[in-house]
């Protein structure tokens, strides 16, 4: 499997490490064989915990104190890693190896310039003067595609968006043109269309530079986008191996093809398709496995391997699979496909938000974080709604959910409840009908309270349940109808995985049987195979209980999945907003339709659609662009109008409307013709799993 | 979370207790028990604890029995840290000063601790007005050195064990504020907080039993901290005489009055000293032993 012609950049053979707790080595990094050519970008892929970070740090030698190498070879172009000295390691490192990180605000130093910043790579490891090495930085810049390099030099890191910080971090780790670049989850906290561009840019200086990339994500469609050949890790192991397209078509590991199953694939929807989670969970760190790692949760699974670890087989065309059984894999079938009828809606209107104002700050220092939005959410329907960070999509969630005071305009709720008032202005029965479930359940549940309390109080105060007796009746219930187990109410929060956490706030806020439930983000800090079951389970509880959703993400593969209806908010206001299908299909607003072309499906193999380019970082809500807050960034720009006039909503039929100057028949010929059809209409309908559909790629 | 696997590593869900930074006190004292730092500590403060309670099974003389025939003996077999103007064994008199020192010094930080824990959390729940006004007080008492309020109220309200308790408690009780506060500050963004509101609880629950239980750590290594300061702040007064008097074995009041024979009989001031100092740096390794476990 090493490099077949010439020297590999990057040889790991063997490599074991283990972390030291309380003096107990927990092995996180079992037996890792891989090799990068130069010149390839290789993904290495896998969830939370399953010790990727762990091999990029071991590849930079930046490991923590407490890790120990068991075993193993890394050489870095034919050279010793493992055993380098310290001097060694600190001429490769910046000059023949670099690194660019998951949170560029946090890796780059507030305290410098820019310019500095890069310029000080060249006279480090160039030994250039400053004039010499701000023009080199200069230039780079450049290279990485800034518009205006010279003005930027002169910026702090805070000045740039978060797509031009990445950029500057990658023209930093490209300066002195590496032989190894280490990307850790490079696009993770970035926007939808700012991780478009930065993908787009990798894949453009793949061609620029002749770096070996060791590309790192969580994300599927993203690492095939950008990578050649791809790893998938499962509990320290590397369990398959191969060329992205194929593997990520035609897996040949039961785990690759359970992380493919439960992501909302393109076109699918809840109606026609279920999610398939993975059932079970990581085993945990330092476990004795005799057998296969992921034996315990493995459809297909034998007794034999619970007993017998699976060797790398060589599946051919450069593949390799640590299954036993990896010649089934590519037939076995969808899980049942249950899906949970959808709620009689009645249509009624739940929740009817009029023009809604959030400003926070003083007059002389304000900032309209929520600028006159109104919709209607109906009974039992899921109503997305999407955007950037700032775009203001938690500040209406949390003016609807009474955290904070609506500064201006009506919302209210079953035609009788004004809910613009704060919470504790609320009375129980709007308490009861409205909650929410909180992005990330780490911080959403008390760590020092047991599940029996969490849910207790919920009961007491929301279901108004005085009695011990019942209430500890009614927390059983609701537990297993989060299929949560009677033992979960014992133990606290941190004894919980993610997903546990998750269904515990969900089940607390459905006690006093809620009419609406914002869900602010609630997947998203969740690994794929997780997110699934919630999804699920959101959808499940939505049937038996009939209630209705306001689903903030940012997440469209998500929200395409399970909203009925859609809405699109920018800098403040709602830009478009309709039935699920009529927004993600032209004609729609520009700045949808660039949310639409930034997504990362795993069907495109790179390069198919033309991406819609937005100009310049999205403006500062305390200073929004006159007329049409878009117009700086709109791929659509018509000229002055959009400068000075605000745009009217423009209807679409079915209930759709945007807010743009182009009409709905030019705006709907414009975007077809640019290709962003993102919709086949038989999608929704087909059995969609991925041995089955390889006619498209390739 | 992502992407940052050395750090899954101590908070992983599926190992339940592991030591996490948001865990129990019982977590906390577990990892504070492995550190030498805070088991020496620990000794130190435990023997001195045993000696304020039972230092009359133990010392040798009886600490107030004055013998006119042995004044200012020094260390001898008969008496091991010598005896004072008076003639009474020192050893016996450093066992039982132990015990006026523990119990003005706990009690007083106790009480700065009940206070500053109260006013921290209504101010740095509430904010806003309230916050105001309260910090900007507690900014004007922190101006003032710590000694010169007491001074100043001890003269009022004239000396007493009493009053030294009240003393501590309330210079304290700004300084645990601040901390407190500041540990609410954060702790209230968190969205159990807001979980709690959009339930309807009431202020005083939330403070009570959401935030503090989550606050603990820090305020366990302020207590230990501020039980260093406290046995020093006693310990001074009662060397300027305005905090316990005599005929106690307080080691604070013997240092003050020993110190005209410091020349001719050092013993008379350096055991009580010595008696001091290991007390305080006792309380100081625990804090720091919990400190260190807490940022672990």
């Amino acid at each position: 499997m090493s490099a077949a012609n010439g020297r590999a950049t990057v040889d790991v053979e063997g490599l074991s490490i283990s972390y030291l707790r309380r003096r107990q080595p927990l092995r996180v990094i079992e037996d890792l064989t891989f090799s990068i050519r130069p010149g390839e970008a290789y993904g290495l892929v896998g969830e939370s915990g399953c010790g990727k970070s762990t091999v990029a740090m071991a590849l930079m030698r930046y490991l923590p104190q407490n890790a120990v190498v068991d075993a193993g070879r890394v050489t870095f172009a034919g050279d010793d890693l493992l055993g380098a000295d310290g001097a060694t390691l600190r001429r490769w490192r910046g000059s023949r190896m670099a690194m660019v990180y998951q949170d560029p605000a946090s890796a780059l130093n507030p305290s410098m310039r820019v310019g500095a910043q890069i310029s000080e790579v060249y006279r480090q490891h160039r030994g250039m003067d400053g004039a010499a090495a701000s023009k080199e930085a200069e230039a780079m810049l450049g290279k990485v595609r800034i518009t205006d390099p010279g003005r930027i030099l002169g910026r702090y890191p805070h000045e740039l968006s978060g797509g031009q910080q990445q950029r500057v971090m990658i023209a930093m780790a490209l300066s002195t043109d590496p032989e190894l670049l280490v990307l850790d989850e490079p696009t993770t906290g970035l926007d939808a269309t700012v991780e478009a561009e930065v993908l787009d840019l990798v894949e453009q200086l793949r061609s620029d530079f002749d770096t070996s990339i060791l590309f790192i994500s969580h994300n599927l469609g993203v690492v095939r986008r950008v990578c050649e050949r791809v790893g998938v890790l499962y509990a320290g192991r590397l369990i398959e191996e191969g060329p992205s397209d194929e593997l990520l078509r035609e897996p040949r590991h039961p785990y690759t093809l359970g992380l493919l199953r439960c992501v909302p694939r393109r076109g699918m929807r809840k109606d026609a398709l279920r999610l398939e989670p993975i059932p079970g969970s990581l085993p945990p760190l330092g476990a004795d496995l005799p057998g296969c790692v992921y034996a315990s949760r493995c459809p297909i699974a034998r007794e034999r391997c619970h007993v017998e670890p699976p060797p790398p087989y060589d599946t051919g065309d450069g593949r390799i699979s640590r299954c036993h059984y990896h010649d089934e894999v590519p037939t076995i079938p969808p899980g049942e496909q249950q899906i949970t009828p959808p709620p009689p809606s009645d249509g009624a209107t739940l929740l009817k938000v009029e023009d809604l104002v959030k400003t926070y700050g003083t007059s002389g220092n304000s900032m309209q974080a929520v600028a006159g939005v109104s919709f209607e959410v109906r009974q039992g329907e899921v109503f997305g709604l999407v955007g950037e960070s700032g775009s203001g999509k938690t500040s209406l969630a949390r003016c609807l959910s009474g955290l904070v005071d609506a500064s201006s305009g009506r919302a209210t709720f079953e035609d009788h409840l004004d809910i613009s008032a704060a919470e504790h202005r609320r009375n129980a029965e709007l308490r009861r009908k409205l909650q929410m479930i909180f992005q990330n359940p780490d911080t959403s549940l008390n760590p020092r309270h047991s599940v029996r309390r969490i849910l207790g109080r919920a009961l007491l105060l929301l279901a108004g349940v005085k009695n011990r007796r019942e209430r500890e009746r009614r927390s059983l219930e609701l537990a297993s109808s989060v299929r949560l187990e009677p033992r979960h109410l014992q133990v606290r929060p941190s004894a919980l995985s993610g997903g546990l956490k998750q269904r515990v706030a969900i089940a607390r806020a459905f006690a006093g049987e809620p009419a609406l439930v914002l869900c602010d983000e609630p997947v998203s800090a969740l690994d794929v195979s997780v997110q699934a079951a919630i999804l699920n389970l959101l959808l499940d509880v939505q049937a038996e209980r009939k209630v209705s959703y306001l689903f903030i993400s940012h997440d469209l593969n998500v929200v395409r999945y399970l909203a009925d209806s859609i809405g699109v908010m920018y800098l403040g206001q709602l830009v478009d907003v309709g039935p699920a299908r009529a927004v993600f299909d032209p004609p729609h607003h520009p700045y949808t339709e660039a949310l639409v072309s930034a997504m990362t499906t795993l069907e495109d193999s790179g390069g198919s659609r033309p991406r819609i380019k937005l100009g310049g970082p999205m403006p500062s809500p305390s200073d929004p662009p006159s007329g049409c807050r878009f117009h700086t960034r709109c791929p659509r720009f018509l000229g002055d109008i959009c400068r000075d006039e605000a745009p009217p909503w423009q209807r679409d039929g079915e209930g759709h409307q945007y807010r743009c100057h182009i009409r709905p028949g030019e705006l709907s010929g414009l975007q077809r013709a640019n290709g962003a059809s993102p919709d086949e209409p038989q999608a929704a309908t087909r059995r969609d799993h991925p041995p089955k559909e390889n006619g498209r790629q390739g | 979370m992502e992407g940052r696997d050395a750090t899954a590593v101590t908070v992983r869900p599926e190992a339940p207790g592991s030591p996490g930074r948001r865990e129990g006190f019982g977590d906390l004292a577990l990892a504070a028990a492995s550190s030498k730092t805070f088991l020496t500590g620990a000794a130190i403060l435990v023997f001195w604890v045993f000696m304020a309670l039972f230092w009359g099974v133990v010392a040798p003389y009886d600490p107030q029995a004055v013998d006119p025939t042995a004044s200012l003996a020094p260390p001898s077999g008969e008496h091991w840290f010598g005896t004072d103007n008076l003639g009474r064994d020192v050893l016996s008199r450093v066992l039982a000063g132990a015990s006026s020192v523990l119990t003005v010094a706990p009690l007083g930080t106790a009480l700065g601790m009940v206070g500053g824990i109260a006013v921290g959390l209504v101010t740095g729940y509430y904010r806003g007005r309230v916050d105001d006004v309260i910090m900007r007080v507690v900014d004007a008492l922190l101006a003032f050195p710590l000694i010169i309020i007491a001074v100043l109220v001890l003269s009022v309200l004239g000396s007493s064990k009493v009053n030294v308790v009240l003393v501590i408690g309330v210079v304290f009780t700004p300084i645990v504020a601040r901390t407190v506060r500041s540990a609410v500050l954060s702790e209230r963004e968190r969205e159990y907080v807001a979980a709690a509101r959009l339930r309807g609880e009431s202020g005083g629950y939330i403070m009570v039993s959401e935030i503090l239980p989550n606050i603990l750590s820090p305020i366990a290594v302020e207590a230990t901290i501020r039980l260093g300061y406290a046995i020093f702040t006693s310990a001074t007064l009662s060397f300027l005489s305005l905090g316990i008097q005599e005929p106690s074995p307080d080691w604070g009041l013997t240092i003050s009055l020993g110190r005209v024979y410091l020349q001719a009989a050092p013993w008379v001031v350096v055991f009580p000293a010595l008696a001091l100092a290991t007390l305080v740096v006792a309380v100081n390794l625990v804090a720091d032993g919990l400190l260190q476990a807490v940022e672990e």
